[in-house]
């Protein structure tokens, strides 16, 4: 079970609640493309992907960002039970996306370093340590059902 | 992983913009390393306070930032150039490489903070792949 003071409870609540999810979720999903292009094997449906540009004006990833963030919709109304709330999501990830999972910690800490630029110095070190320790529970609950 | 030419334009592009805020970097990306894992604190268990932005922080911050100076004017040959400082660190300080990681990533964190529109995907990309580089070097001497 995992333990939340108040004020992590209400950082993440804050954080998600004032997001632009347009706006994050596609710069989120560009930038780990462009820095880890290694990423991009899952995105071959896609069509462009060849350089930085072509990414960054791609409607399907911009597209996706923005379904990936919603699906942290979840984990942040059920801060309490991650693990269960992401069960079927793990084995969607596992059985047929077959996403490694350390590709997850490469999104997370992308999406800490793009939220981290729209927050500016209200991204203190205490809320990047609770949006880090909660994406340290979902990455960990998304990988719970591989074998 | 090689750095390109323009990896090498685009890191010294950047240095360039950093020089300004120097400090605030070397303090803000220490301080939160500080906080964020702090198992790290176990190499500065010697220092009077370790809180952020305090006298020892915001002076190791300016050694810390200096460090990255240093590998930038030794781009094109890191492994040679960064040798005394991976004997620091191998023999002296004997710093667990696992951490140069979490390092990089707070001082990614705070470029992104403070650089929101210079920070690109494409010059995190580079400077991502340099201080890859950097912590390689640093690595070298440890066995």
């Amino acid at each position: 079970m995992v333990e939340w003071t108040d004020f992590e409870r209400s950082t993440i609540e804050s954080i998600f609640s004032k997001m632009d999810y347009e706006d994050v979720g596609p710069a989120a999903l560009c930038r780990c493309l462009v820095v880890y292009p290694w990423t991009q094997r899952y995105f071959g449906n896609f069509g462009n992907l060849y350089n930085a540009a072509a990414i960054m004006s791609n409607k399907m990833v911009a597209q996706h960002g923005i379904t990936v963030l919603h699906g942290m919709d979840r984990a942040v109304k059920n801060m309490d039970n991650i693990k269960a709330t992401y069960a079927e999501l793990s084995v969607l990830h596992s059985e047929k996306l077959h996403v490694d999972p350390d590709n997850f910690k490469l999104l997370g800490d992308i999406l800490t370093i793009v939220v981290a630029a729209r927050m500016g110095t209200d991204f203190t070190a205490e809320v990047q340590a609770a949006f880090q320790k909660f994406l340290a529970i979902v990455i960990s609950s998304l990988g719970r059902q591989y074998h | 992983m090689t750095l390109s030419a323009k990896d090498k334009a685009a890191v010294k592009g950047f240095m360039a913009k950093m020089k300004s805020r120097s400090e605030e970097i070397g303090t803000e990306t220490l301080s939160r390393m500080l906080v964020v894992y702090p198992q790290t604190k176990s190499y500065f268990a010697h220092w009077k306070d370790l809180s952020p932005g305090s006298g020892p922080v915001k002076e190791h911050g300016i050694i810390f930032i200096n460090g990255v100076y240093e590998a930038a004017e030794k781009i094109d040959d890191l492994k040679n150039g960064l040798l005394t400082l991976s004997e620091l660190h191998a023999f002296m300080l004997r710093v667990d490489p696992v951490n140069f990681k979490i390092f990089i990533h707070c001082m990614l964190v705070v470029l992104s903070m403070l650089f929101p529109e210079d920070f690109t995907p494409q010059v995190h990309l580079a400077v991502d792949k340099f201080l890859a580089q950097v912590a390689l070097a640093l690595s070298e001497k440890y066995r």
